[in-house]
């Protein structure tokens, strides 16, 4: 059935038809929506879960994390001061290996205030352990939610996962989107079903352990064993989805028009969709571009990175988010994944977005052009910004 | 059922911890398990009690049990209990035990939002005083005139300058299901108390007063006999708040000797008359508004 | 005795064989706190009345009440020296550790 939804609205669709537990999540623009008609959703009975309401973001992840341990499904939801509130908690459930799926509004972190999208938020917490994905669109977000617990669930993996929704562009704009039916969810996604970290009455165990100096490594390296060991369920998850649903994502990264391009901007979540556009609009001039989308960005796929971007002549990495004192976060990490090449292409790092700056379809045309045709590049380049550098 | 040593069973549920010698903190999580039995589980944040239970791979509790973040051990009990409800586990306890920190300060946040709730949880708050397992820093249980490691007792300051805070009071204020005050000095009424908290539908909190040899400095002998006397010596009180009312449990004629108590406790050494009057003032300010009200 | 016994314990011999998680199976000891006693407490049963207070305030726990006499696992009795404190009849008396 096809509704016409905001982003919002599809994540907390998708959370439904995932039929978590127990919700514990605390409001904070711009996920406000998602929370909200979660709520209405356990009050008119269409999802059986528990909603706590919780004092702030720090339990929300707390009391997850709790629900996760004694083997339940778990969700929680937040954006940008949140997400920071409760960073204690991420490495937390990750090094538990917690199932836990949360959806992020990716937003703005104070100082300044700011309430609308950039991905500042989750660009801090790469090194958490979790999963961490971004969507382009509603379809994509409430798609993503399904299959969040498919892949954290998985033997293989028992990781948490993070859905990056850009906030406001993302999280309030509407599509139509195809909602699935229950029975079909619940065949691809079956009961959750934990018997090695988690707490049964049938085999006690004791959880979030210490472990010393002598022991921490292993337990740390194991852990990070097992995250790279995602690959392969991410993609697994991708292909049988795509087979239930007839949507399929082509896995950790996707692509458009990139096999000839002279120009690739490499981007997360939606203003891929802009992108795509202005790909269609330079094409029709003859001009050789194209997108190499970041589904992922952990794990990371630099053996997609590498494999796709072998050859090209220059790419532009779309930051909406600066690690102060250096360069956009994703730029550093797609750079580290281009050493190895030979040929790598010249890589460049368009920062914009931040503070929910519009990045529009003549930023991304003079981005693309800027590849195409300047002799010299600034490594780093602001887009659209109101006055001088 | 009232226990006693004799009917309480005799199988341990806390066992080989590395805590100190005569810790009482050690002794209320161990009688209390006792109460609940096997099909309970406990969430600890950090604090002396998880710290020296969990480390891998020595394993104290023998039954269910985890660390939780500081800050959090109503949120993460509250998630517990919600988790086995909604996948239909039932005649089970979740309990947390938490220090100092863990309840009056860093986790009084999450304390709050469980007991707002009603989650169905019993939360004990193990009473040192101090932060103990960070190496005896004050905290908002920490009593008048006390030194420790951040509040030094010396030629301007008498060690902490603030009164515990009250968080018996503060919990019954959210109008709890169920709370009281305990004492390792007085061991049955504890055990009849966690019972009573067993048998709560909704949030129960016991705060229970457990001398710590290593910081208080005092023999590690007389941890139980000090836990008495705080309470004989009216600085401590059994209390509880039971269907919307205060109850004070134990109302001394005469009280026995404050110095006497605070005598034998390093942590206290350094008080002069002066400031044993200060704290035997509020004590007896306490006792006024408590017997006016709680009996 | 019904206490939780010390276990052999083989570490993992490889990180794959690392618990899940930062987790561990409950009940699991595999080393003891005998070594931090200097007094150890002794009962003289003749004395004992069975009370079963030093049973009841013993923070370790490691006094059993299961036979017809008390027993004390000094395997991991920390020689904190409540239960002698405690114990009316003073019947228990804090022995100097031989080493």
């Amino acid at each position: 059935m096809k509704k016409f939804i905001s982003g919002n609205d599809a994540v907390a669709e998708g959370v439904r038809l995932a039929k978590p537990h127990v919700i514990s999540a605390y409001p904070i623009t711009p996920q406000t929506i998602a929370v909200e008609r979660l709520s209405e959703m356990v009050e008119d009975g269409s999802l059986k879960a528990e909603y706590m309401h919780v004092e702030s973001e720090h339990s929300a992840l707390a009391a997850a994390m709790g629900v996760s341990s004694v083997g339940a499904r778990a969700f929680t939801a937040t954006s940008s001061q949140g997400l920071l509130y409760m960073a204690e908690c991420l490495p937390y459930a990750s090094g538990a290996r917690m199932p836990i799926v949360m959806m992020n509004a990716n937003r703005a972190l104070a100082t300044p205030w700011n309430i609308y999208g950039d991905q500042m938020d989750s660009a801090m917490l790469l090194n958490s352990g979790w999963l961490q994905v971004y969507v382009e669109d509603a379809q994509e977000a409430l798609d993503m939610m399904i299959q969040a617990y498919k892949i954290a669930e998985d033997s293989r993996v028992l990781a948490p996962v993070m859905v990056n929704l850009d906030g406001f562009v993302l999280t309030h704009t509407y599509e139509l989107v195809e909602i699935p039916e229950q029975t079909k969810v619940d065949e691809f996604l079956p009961p959750i079903n934990m018997t090695e970290q988690v707490m049964r009455l049938e085999d006690p165990k004791s959880l979030c352990i210490s472990a010393g100096n002598d022991f921490n490594m292993e337990f740390k390296i194991k852990q990070e064993k097992d995250l790279h060991a995602s690959r392969s369920v991410i993609k697994e998850v991708d292909k049988s989805f795509g087979d239930s649903f007839g949507r399929y994502y082509n896995g950790m990264v996707d692509t458009y028009m990139l096999e000839d391009a002279e120009a690739v901007l490499v981007t997360t979540g939606s203003v891929t969709g802009t992108a795509r556009i202005v790909v269609d609009k330079m094409r029709a001039q003859g001009k050789k571009v194209g997108v190499l989308k970041l589904r992922y960005i952990r794990p990371f796929p630099e053996d997609e990175i590498r494999d796709l971007l072998k050859g090209k002549k220059r790419i532009g990495v779309i930051d909406k988010n600066i690690s102060f004192g250096y360069e956009g976060t994703f730029f550093t990490n797609v750079n580290s994944a281009l050493l190895s090449l030979e040929n790598a292409p010249e890589s460049y790092n368009f920062v914009g977005g931040l503070g929910g700056r519009d990045i529009t379809k003549d930023n991304i045309e003079e981005a693309f052009n800027t590849l195409l045709n300047a002799d010299k590049i600034d490594k780093v380049n602001y887009m659209n910004v109101r006055c001088d550098l | 059922m009232k226990h006693n040593a004799r009917n309480i069973t005799n199988q341990e549920f806390f066992y080989g911890h590395k805590a100190c010698g005569g810790c009482g903190e050690s002794l209320a999580v161990r009688l209390a398990m006792k109460v609940l039995g096997e099909r309970t589980f406990a969430a600890l944040p950090a604090g002396c009690m998880s710290a020296v239970s969990f480390i891998y791979p020595n394993m104290a509790f023998t039954n269910n049990a985890i660390i939780t973040p500081f800050a959090s051990t109503g949120a993460v009990a509250a998630g517990m209990s919600a988790g086995l409800r909604a996948l239909g586990i039932e005649d089970t306890h979740t309990i947390g035990f938490a220090g100092d920190g863990g309840t009056a300060d860093i986790g009084i946040q999450a304390l709050s939002g469980a007991i707002d709730r009603n989650d169905d949880i019993i939360y004990i708050c193990n009473d040192n005083e101090a932060y103990m397992n960070t190496g005896i820093q004050k905290s908002g249980l920490t009593p008048f005139g006390t030194k420790t490691t951040t509040s030094p007792a010396g030629e301007n300051l008498p060690g902490s300058i603030t009164m515990k805070k009250n968080m018996f009071e503060i919990v019954a204020a959210h109008d709890i299901a169920y709370a009281a005050t305990a004492s390792v000095g007085y061991l049955e009424d504890f055990m009849n108390k966690i019972e009573k908290a067993k048998n709560t539908k909704g949030t129960s909190y016991i705060h229970v007063f457990a001398p710590c040899p290593t910081g208080w400095g005092h023999e590690s002998n007389i941890t139980i006999d000090l836990a008495k006397q705080a309470v004989d010596c009216g600085l401590w009180y059994l209390a509880e708040y039971e269907d919307g009312e205060f109850k004070l449990n134990r109302n001394p004629k005469e009280f026995s000797s404050v110095e006497d108590y605070l005598k034998v406790q390093g942590r206290f050494k350094h008080l002069k008359d002066e400031h044993i009057e200060v704290i035997k003032a509020h004590r007896d300010k306490k006792w006024e508004k408590m017997r006016k009200r709680w009996l | 005795m019904n206490r939780p016994k010390v276990k052999k314990w083989q570490e993992p011999g490889n990180v794959d064989a690392y618990p899940i998680g930062a987790t561990c199976p409950s009940d699991h000891l595999v080393s003891i706190n005998a070594g931090w006693r200097t007094y150890k407490p002794v009962i003289d049963q003749d004395k004992c009345v069975m009370c079963l207070r030093c049973f009841l305030v013993c923070p370790d726990g490691v006094i059993d009440k299961s036979e017809e006499q008390l027993t004390i696992d000094y395997d991991y009795c920390k020689g904190c020296g409540v239960c002698a404190h405690e114990c009316k009849p003073k019947c228990i008396e804090m022995v100097k550790e031989d080493k």
